[in-house]
């Protein structure tokens, strides 16, 4: 347990803080049946199909859970590559 | 007379539900209602001995179920509150020995006759939670300001949202406003933001709960204390009554005034 000091010198967190980040990760796995393996597995499956029709930036793709009271909603964040053909062409012309 | 069934649970053992349960029980029939507590935990019963009413047992839940008795002869009565009533746990059988619908048909016939049903829940989510929330009109959920609790709070309220009983109310049980404000218990605010429900009673530690509970008085008996406070205030927002949650923080000494703005200072 951080001393009286160590919390003025913000050395360490205090407990009820990480009490609740700990919480929130939790609960949400506990409500939606979703860990943190299986969510990467399902952004790597949306990754795949949505590469079939468009390019993205696998790096740069984020499956999350958001919630709103009692309700989850996965939020996906895909930015797509810009169009490389215009470029392309007018570079081989 | 159409009474009202809510039941009191909580997924973890522990965190006070049939404390809980004992004193709301208390708190309605003090302020003139009829009430019947039912103890829903078959096997390990304790309503009876919460409300110091252990050695009047004659019949229990199981008898009334399995017709060995009428439900009148099953219904102790309070001789320091004549409008509370407990219908006992068998101890010597288990959850089985009750069915959902069952515990439907107990209550509907009690319905006419009190004001309110209190359903002591026994702790997990098997038979028995089932047994306690089938004929619930309001389910309040018990728990603590720790992580194991309030994950287990998290998962009763998403069975009892799915089960369509409307949503649960919370009670935070054993709240300690020193370790609050030390940063070493969560705080009212952030159950309420994790747990996305409505709180409906907040209720401080307090030695005279145990104390009280030793011997067989449940608290709210004793009106002065905070916890006993806490209690019939939670008695009254049931009723309908709006009333303004318990300021648990005591006021601190030079000492802890001093150190709380050095603290906020560093942060």
């Amino acid at each position: 347990m951080p001393s009286f000091f160590d919390r003025l010198l913000g050395k360490q967190p205090k407990s009820a803080d990480l009490a609740k980040d700990r919480l929130k990760l939790v609960l949400v796995n506990d409500r939606t049946d979703l860990t943190q393996i299986n969510l990467e597995h399902l952004k790597d499956d949306i990754i795949r199909v949505i590469s079939k029709h468009v390019d993205v930036d696998p790096a740069a793709v984020c499956i999350s859970v958001a919630h709103d009271g009692r309700e989850q909603r996965l939020v996906a964040n895909i930015p797509l590559k810009p169009a490389p053909r215009k470029k392309r062409s007018r570079s081989r012309v | 007379m159409s009474g009202k069934v809510i039941t009191i649970t909580s997924g973890k053992g522990g965190v006070g539900k049939t404390t809980v349960t004992a004193n709301l029980a208390v708190s309605l029939a003090l302020s003139g209602d009829r009430v019947v507590c039912i103890d829903g935990d078959i096997g390990l019963r304790n309503l009876d001995v919460v409300l110091g009413l252990e050695n009047r047992i004659v019949y229990d839940l199981v008898d009334v179920v399995e017709g060995r008795c009428r439900l009148r002869q099953a219904m102790i009565r309070d001789k320091r509150l004549p409008e509370l009533h407990l219908i006992p746990a068998a101890q010597t059988r288990d959850k089985t020995a009750v069915s959902p619908s069952d515990m439907v048909h107990l209550c509907d016939e009690l319905k006419s006759e009190t004001d309110w049903i209190l359903i002591d829940s026994p702790a997990g989510i098997e038979r028995g939670f089932r047994n306690a929330i089938a004929p619930a009109d309001t389910i309040l959920v018990v728990t603590n300001p720790e992580v194991s609790a309030v994950r287990d709070a998290d998962r009763v309220i998403g069975l009892v949202e799915s089960d369509e009983k409307g949503p649960a109310k919370l009670i935070l049980n054993r709240v300690n406003p020193a370790m609050t404000r030390r940063g070493d218990m969560l705080n009212a605010e952030d159950v309420l933001e994790l747990l996305a429900v409505d709180l409906i009673g907040l209720i401080p530690e307090d030695d005279h709960v145990v104390a009280s509970t030793n011997r067989g008085l449940p608290i709210s008996l004793d009106g002065k204390c905070k916890a006993g406070q806490a209690f019939t205030n939670i008695a009254r927002r049931i009723k309908g009554d709006v009333v303004p949650f318990l300021n648990l923080d005591e006021k601190p000494g030079l000492l802890g005034k001093i150190s709380r703005l050095i603290r906020v200072g560093g942060q």
